[in-house]
C-alpha cells in the first residue's frame, strides 16, 4: 500500500490485505481452472462432450463459502472504520472551510491558514464546512475522506498523525472548473514545534516590517487564499477578469443592471472583495464569487492592491 | 402487418415491402427485428462519438498540464461521455438490440405485445438523444458530471436543462420497454414453454424489465423536483433555499444503482446462452441461475447507499448499506461458478463468440472483486471519488455490458443478417480490444490506491507513469474496437451468404427460424417438449 500517516491507516490496510489477498486468490484461481478447460476440452482435445448432472451439494458449497467470506470482508471493514467515526472528545479543533476552488483552517484561538499544521501523535478534530458547493476532504496518506456539505452542521473528520511531514490534501467531490487544483497540504509538527507556530505573537499581529516588499506579500496571499485559481496572473481571462495590466485603466461594470464606467482603484477592489457581484465587469457572470468578508482584513487588501500595481507597471 | 407479405414464404425481414419504401420503411416498421437494428445502429453512432470524447480524455491525461484541452472543455467532455454511454448506449443497450431482435423468437413468438408501442419507445428515445444534444445550442455542454449531484447542477453557468430534460424522456422510453417485454414474456411463450423451459436470456431480460419499470420512474421524479428547483427556484436540494443536497443523492442513486443491474443482467444472460452452445453441454445449475437473477433484480433495489459512504449519512445506516452489498455479490459469484462448471467436461467450440464470453468472464470477475473492496467500509473511504472507482465501473459497467455485446453481436450475426463476418479479423479486433482494454483500465486501480481523485483535469507529477501506461492502452483499445465494428459494418453488406439455420448448433428456438427470419418469424409456431440447452 501507499505511504500512511495516521492512527487509522493499520485497520484500513488490513481490510486492503484482506479483501484483495482473498480476491487475487479467486482470479487467479478461476482464470487457471478456464485456461485448463480451454487446453483440456477443446474440440480437437475432446471432441464428444460428457453430461454432467447438477449438484445440488456442489451448489450450496458453493454459495455458504462466499457467504462466510465476505461476512468475514464486511467484519474487517467495519472494525477499521468505526475508529474514524468516534471522534475523541479532547483535542485540537479546526474548523476546515471549502469553497471553489481553496481550504482554509481556522483554528480555535482565531489563526487561520491555508495549509492545515498539526502536531503528530495528537487528536485533530476537524469540523467540515462547505460555502458553496459540496467538496471533500480527502487526506490519502491518513485513508480520510469525508464530503464538505453546505448547509450540514456537525459535519466532522478525525485524524491522528503519526509521522513528521507533508502530505496532500485533495478536494475529491467534483466541484466544477478548478477542482483539480483545489489541493492543500497537511503538516504534520512536532509537538513543541507546532505550540510555538501556534502561539506565535508575530503571527497573530501581523506586524509588517518596513522594509518588506508589499508586492510580493501580496503575490503571496493571492496565491494562498486561492484567488488565482479564477483571476489568471498572465492576462488571460478564467472564470474571473484577470488581474494583470489592470491597475489604474476605466473598466467598464455592470452595476444594478446598469452599465457604468469606473476606475480600478482601491475602492474597486476592496468592493469586489467583500461584495462581488456589486460590480460585475462586462463579459462575467455574478454569483461565482462569495464574499471574503472577515476571511481578507483592509490590511491584506493593501497588500493585494501593492501586487497588482507591481503587475501593471511590468 | 400488410397481408400481401405474410402470403410470401421465406422473404426475410430484411427484404420485405411494407407501407413505406427504403429508410421510412425502417423508421415506421413496427417488426421487432428491424426496431432492434434501429437501436442497434443509433447506439452505434454514439458509441462511437462518445468513445472519442474518451480517447481525448485520455490523450489530455498523457501529461500533467494543459496539453490539449482547457478545463472547461475537459469536464464537458467527461459529462457528456458520461451521458451518452450511461443513457444512451448502456441502459438501453442489449434489451433494446438484442431483447427486441431475440426475445420472441427465443420464445417462439410472432412479435413483441405491443409493436406499436415498440417503435414508440424507440422514437421516444432518439427525441431524448435530440435534446440532450440541444444544451449545445442552447447554453453549452453541460459540466456537472453524469450525475448531476446538487447544489453544483443549479449553480453551474451552463445550462444544464436540456440534458436533464433528454435523460427523463429517454427514462420513459426505457419503462415502456420494461413492460412490453413484461407482458411478452407472461402471454406470448411458445405452447409448451413453461417459465422454467424458457432459456436464460429471456429470464434476464425478465428481471430486467422489472427493474426498468420499477426504478425509472425514481431518476424521472429527482429530474423533474431539479428542474423544479432550477427553473422555478423551489428549494429541494440546494441549501441557499434550504434544501438538502444529500437526498438529492439518495434519489439519485435509487435509480441509478437498480440500472447497473439493467446494464449487467441482460449481459449475463447473453453469456448464459453462449457458454452451454459452444461448450456442447447443458447449462450447469439452470435453476441457480435463473434465482440469482432475480435475487440480483430483489436486492439491487436496497444497497445504494454504498454510493454515499463518504457523504455525511448516519454512520448505522452506512454499516447496513455495506453489509447488503455483500449480500448481492453471492449470486454473482454463483453465475460464475455455473458458468466454469458448463465448461467442465464439455467439447469447447473455440470460436469468437466463445472468446468474448470467457474475457467477459475474466473483466466481470476483476470488476465484482473490487466491488468488494468499495463495498467494504474502511477501504471504501480511501478509494471512494477516486480512480480506483472509475477502473471498477469500467470493467464492471464497460466490462459486462460492453463484451457481452460484443459476444451477442459475434453470436446471433449470421441470423440477423443472413451473413457471415470475417472470423480472422473478428479475432484480431478480439485480442486488440482485450489487450487495450485491460492496460486502459488495470493502472487506473493502481491510481487510485495511491490517492488520485477522479474527474481531475490536471494531476500531480507523482501520478504520470501510470497514466502513460493508461493512455497508450485506451489508443489499442479504440484500435481494436474499430477492426470489431467495420469488420461487422462491412460484412453486414459484403459478408459471405449463408442461409443456414443453424451455424453454431445451438438448441434455443431462434436457431429453427429462418436466416435471416422472415416478417413474423414463423409459419408455425413450434411447440417446446423440452428444457433448453439439451444436449445429449
Amino acid at each position: 500500500m501507499i505511504l500512511g500517516a495516521s492512527t487509522f491507516v493499520e485497520g484500513v490496510d488490513n481490510a486492503f490485505m484482506l479483501i484483495l489477498g482473498i480476491s487475487f486468490f479467486f482470479l487467479i484461481g478461476i482464470t487457471l481452472t478456464i485456461i485448463l478447460f480451454i487446453y483440456r476440452y477443446n474440440e480437437k482435445r475432446n471432441p464428444k462432450a460428457t453430461p454432467v448432472k447438477d449438484s445440488v451439494t456442489l451448489e450450496v458449497t458453493w454459495t455458504v463459502i462466499p457467504i462466510i467470506l465476505v461476512l468475514g470482508m464486511f467484519y474487517y471493514g467495519y472494525v477499521g472504520w468505526i475508529p474514524m467515526k468516534r471522534p475523541p472528545s479532547e483535542g485540537v479543533m479546526v474548523t476546515a472551510n471549502a469553497r471553489m476552488w481553496s481550504f482554509n483552517f481556522r483554528y480555535e484561538n482565531g489563526r487561520v491558514s491555508d495549509k492545515l499544521y498539526v502536531p503528530k501523535d495528537t487528536a485533530v478534530i476537524v469540523n467540515l464546512n462547505a460555502l458553496d458547493v459540496l467538496h471533500s476532504f480527502y487526506i490519502p496518506a491518513f485513508r480520510i475522506k469525508e464530503d464538505m456539505v453546505p448547509g450540514l452542521a456537525n459535519n466532522r473528520s478525525w485524524f491522528e498523525a503519526t509521522k513528521v511531514g507533508s502530505y496532500t490534501i485533495f478536494c475529491a467531490e467534483y466541484c466544477g472548473l478548478q477542482h483539480s487544483y483545489m489541493l492543500s497540504e497537511v503538516v504534520v509538527m512536532e509537538q513543541e514545534d507546532f505550540w510555538n507556530w501556534y502561539n506565535d505573537p508575530d503571527a497573530m499581529v501581523e506586524e509588517i516590517p518596513e522594509d518588506a516588499n508589499l508586492a510580493l506579500l501580496g503575490r503571496q496571499l493571492v496565491q494562498a487564499k486561492g484567488c488565482v485559481a479564477c483571476h489568471s496572473l498572465d492576462g488571460s481571462n478564467l472564470v474571473g477578469p484577470s488581474f494583470a495590466g489592470r491597475f489604474g485603466e476605466t473598466i467598464t461594470v455592470i452595476t444594478g443592471g446598469q452599465e457604468r464606467e469606473i476606475e480600478y482603484n482601491e475602492e474597486y477592489i476592496t468592493r469586489s472583495i467583500y461584495e462581488p457581484d456589486a460590480d460585475i465587469s462586462v463579459g462575467f457572470r455574478p454569483g461565482q464569487m462569495l464574499s471574503y468578508e472577515g476571511e481578507i482584513t483592509e490590511q491584506e487588501i493593501e497588500l493585494i492592491v501593492e501586487f497588482m500595481k507591481s503587475l501593471s507597471e511590468e | 402487418m400488410s397481408e400481401s407479405t405474410t402470403s410470401s414464404k421465406h422473404v426475410s425481414f430484411l427484404e420485405y415491402k411494407g407501407k413505406y419504401k427504403g429508410l421510412l420503411g425502417w423508421i415506421f416498421s413496427t417488426d421487432h427485428k428491424r426496431v432492434g437494428l434501429l437501436y442497434l445502429y443509433t447506439m452505434l453512432v454514439f458509441f462511437s462519438i462518445a468513445a472519442t470524447l474518451g480517447l481525448l480524455m485520455k490523450l489530455q491525461m498523457l501529461a500533467p498540464g494543459h496539453t490539449l484541452m482547457g478545463p472547461q472543455t475537459y469536464n464537458a467532455m467527461f459529462t457528456v461521455h458520461g451521458i451518452i454511454m450511461i443513457f444512451v448506449i448502456v441502459v438501453p443497450g442489449l434489451p433494446a438490440v438484442f431483447g427486441n431482435f431475440f426475445l420472441p423468437l427465443m420464445i417462439g413468438a410472432k412479435d413483441v405485445a405491443f409493436p406499436r408501442l415498440n417503435l414508440a419507445s424507440w422514437w421516444i428515445y432518439v427525441i431524448g438523444i435530440l435534446v440532450v444534444l440541444s444544451s449545445q445550442f442552447i447554453g453549452g455542454w453541460p459540466d456537472t458530471g453524469w450525475t448531476f449531484y446538487a447544489p453544483y447542477s443549479f449553480q453551474t453557468p451552463v445550462n444544464i436543462v436540456p440534458a436533464l430534460v433528454g435523460a427523463t424522456i429517454m427514462g420513459f422510453s426505457s419503462i415502456l420497454t420494461g413492460i412490453n417485454f413484461i407482458v411478452t414474456i407472461h402471454r406470448m411463450r411458445a405452447p409448451g414453454m413453461t417459465w422454467f423451459k424458457m432459456p436464460l436470456f429471456p429470464w434476464t431480460l425478465y428481471a430486467t424489465a422489472w427493474i426498468q419499470v420499477l426504478a425509472t420512474p425514481v431518476i424521472g421524479i429527482t429530474l423533474l423536483l431539479t428542474l423544479m428547483e432550477r427553473l422555478l427556484g423551489v428549494g429541494i436540494f440546494d441549501p441557499r433555499l434550504g434544501g438538502d443536497p444529500i437526498l438529492y443523492q439518495h434519489l439519485f442513486w435509487i435509480y441509478s444503482h437498480p440500472a447497473v443491474y439493467i446494464m449487467i443482467l441482460p449481459g449475463m444472460g447473453v453469456i448464459s446462452e453462449i457458454i452451454p452452445v459452444f461448450s456442447r453441454k447443458s447449462i450447469y445449475g439452470y435453476k441457480a441461475i435463473v434465482l440469482s437473477s432475480l435475487a440480483i433484480a430483489f436486492v439491487g433495489y436496497f444497497v445504494w447507499g454504498h454510493h454515499m459512504f463518504t457523504s455525511g449519512m448516519s454512520g448505522r445506516a452506512l454499516y447496513a448499506f455495506s453489509f447488503l452489498t455483500f449480500l448481492v455479490a453471492i449470486p454473482s459469484a454463483i453465475k460464475v461458478f455455473n458458468w466454469v462448471s458448463t465448461m467442465h467436461k464439455g467439447s469447447l467450440l473455440l470460436q469468437t463468440p466463445f472468446y468474448w464470453a470467457v474475457s467477459f468472464i475474466f473483466v466481470f470477475m476483476i470488476g465484482g472483486l473490487t466491488g468488494l473492496v468499495l463495498g467494504s467500509l474502511a477501504t471504501n473511504v480511501h478509494v471512494h471519488d477516486t480512480y480506483f472507482v472509475v477502473a471498477h465501473f469500467h470493467f464492471i459497467v464497460f466490462g459486462g455490458t460492453g463484451y457481452s455485446f460484443m459476444a451477442a453481436i459475434h453470436y446471433w450475426f449470421p441470423k440477423m443478417f443472413g451473413r457471415m463476418y470475417d472470423r480472422s479479423w473478428a479475432n484480431i479486433g478480439w485480442v486488440t480490444f482485450f489487450a487495450g482494454f485491460l492496460s486502459l483500465y488495470t493502472p487506473m486501480f493502481v491510481l487510485g490506491l495511491q490517492g488520485m481523485p477522479r474527474r481531475y483535469y490536471d494531476y500531480l507529477p507523482e501520478f504520470h507513469a501510470w497514466h502513460i501506461f493508461s493512455t497508450l492502452g485506451s489508443i489499442l483499445m479504440i484500435a481494436g474496437a474499430a477492426i470489431v465494428i467495420i469488420n461487422l459494418v462491412r460484412s453486414s453488406r459484403h459478408g459471405q451468404k449463408t442461409s443456414e439455420k443453424n451455424p453454431w448448433g445451438g438448441k434455443t428456438l431462434e436457431w429453427q427460424a429462418d436466416t435471416p427470419p422472415t416478417l413474423e418469424n414463423w409459419e408455425e409456431v413450434p411447440t417446446v417438449t423440452q428444457k433448453p440447452y439439451e444436449y445429449k
